[in-house]
């Protein structure tokens, strides 16, 4: 029982984080998908939306090329003496990657929401982009960016493909997904229901949340 | 701010834009306190008053209030929307919803330089609306709240979108000496939209009549 709790621990811990990692960049994608229009457009929406789509292992295993030893940032990272693959790091970067395409579009829909006239009316008044983005678009766009993190966050719980591979299932970084994985392989039946039980209603609590932000 | 207000300096509106099939083109330059853009719907005026404030880009032309140059095409100068400081109350007026009246009245101020937040509360009576939401306000109140938060940002010009359109004639005739208040008392120059003679007559002191896009006259009445 100790180790169910200290897993669901872990596992909401690290969902908590890869929601935080992803709110930056996950509002300022959504924020120029809504608001702009440029070359790449396209792309920039499709790319971000990739993760719902392919296999997770496939986002995975992408993954490990760009943050493993010889990868693109893993070599720089590691200069850095910033070990990532199989540590807590890499259960928040494959969180954060899979939960992002679900908070961007909830907050893209929130943005597209707010009329533009009130952003233009806080330009008029003298207010830089930033300022218009926190102090108008953002407060009206809540709802969605709420939802948007809700569901990021539900997603980021339920991982595993991706985590599997960027972090393993060693005791340090096991998910509760990964738990279960591994407790059915190895017959633990019972612990395994249990985890099961545990995630459902983390999962329950937070769709419904999100849910009644994007109904009301 | 007491006494006779200084007179502005000329405002130059000598641009043309095209926006799917329809052209605007002005071609002046007008020293006046209050200017009257008059014309039916469809004229181009709303779109004469986005490009001032630096939501639209003009094809060419330049725009300018007195010695500032805020749109110059040949110079490649487009002075950002944030830093024209022209206020805009347009038609819908945009009430921040998630704001109440006195964070609505001084999100400009807070961005202006000085900024005469008293004394536009004062000139239009709105002190004791101050800790309302904006979304219980009346018609008129929801005008006067708009004026006020586009004043107390210092406009160097303050431009105004039919702002007696939405109310009923007995309400227009109570929001119309506020806005001659704002004429009097403030040296803000104004660009006034509308297509009632009457207000025209009631303030503006140069009026230029608009239809199709195009200039038909420009002169010291209708």
């Amino acid at each position: 029982m100790n180790e169910v709790l200290s897993v669901a621990g872990f596992t909401a811990g690290m969902a908590a984080l890869a929601t935080a990692v992803m709110l930056p960049p996950g509002l300022a994608v959504a924020w120029v998908l809504a608001r702009r229009r440029f070359p790449g457009h396209a792309a920039l929406d499709t790319l971000v939306s990739l993760p719902l789509v392919l296999p997770p292992v496939a986002t995975g295993l992408i993954l490990v090329t760009v943050l493993g030893r010889r990868g693109v940032l893993g070599g720089l990272l590691e200069r850095m003496g910033l070990e990532v693959m199989f540590t807590w790091r890499a259960v928040v970067v494959a969180m954060a990657v899979m939960g992002l395409p679900l908070l961007v579009r909830s907050a893209r829909a929130g943005f597209e929401q707010v009329d533009r006239r009130y952003e233009q009316i806080a330009a008029t008044l003298g207010a830089r982009p930033s300022r218009v983005f926190f102090t108008v678009s953002l407060p009206l766009a809540r709802r969605g960016v709420l939802a948007g993190a809700l569901l990021g966050f539900s997603r980021a719980l339920g991982e595993f493909g991706a985590t599997i591979m960027v972090a393993g299932a060693l005791p340090g970084t096991r998910t509760i997904a990964v738990a279960i994985y591994t407790y059915t392989e190895t017959g633990q039946d019972a612990a395994a229901a249990v985890m099961l039980a545990v995630s459902a209603a983390i999962a329950f609590g937070a769709l419904l949340a999100s849910n009644r932000l994007t109904a009301a | 701010m007491t006494g006779e207000a200084p007179a502005p300096g000329p405002i130059t509106l000598d641009f043309a834009l095209r926006q799917g099939g329809f052209a605007l083109e002005m071609r002046e330059r007008i020293k006046a306190r209050v200017v009257a853009l008059f014309g039916p719907s469809g004229a181009g005026k709303t779109t004469a008053l986005e490009s001032i404030a630096g939501l639209r880009r003009p094809r060419r032309g330049v725009i300018r209030i007195g010695e500032r140059t805020l749109f110059d095409a040949g110079a490649g100068v487009d002075v950002p929307c944030h830093l024209r400081r022209v206020g805009y109350v347009p038609q819908d007026l945009a009430l921040f919803p998630h704001m109440n009246v006195r964070r609505n009245i001084l999100y400009g101020a807070a961005a202006g330089p000085g900024g005469g937040f008293d004394h536009v509360i004062a000139l239009l009576e709105l002190g004791p609306l101050l800790d309302r939401g904006v979304a219980g306000l009346s018609g008129g109140e929801r005008q006067r709240v708009a004026l006020a938060r586009a004043l107390a940002a210092s406009p160097a010009l303050l431009l105004l979108d039919e702002p007696l359109a939405a109310l009923d004639a007995a309400l227009r005739s109570r929001i119309l000496p506020y806005l001659e208040r704002i004429r009097d008392e403030l040296a803000t120059p104004m660009i006034y939209v509308s297509h009632a003679e009457a207000e025209v007559r009631a303030l503006a002191d140069r009026v230029v009549v608009l239809d199709g896009g195009r200039v038909l006259r420009s002169g010291a009445g209708l």
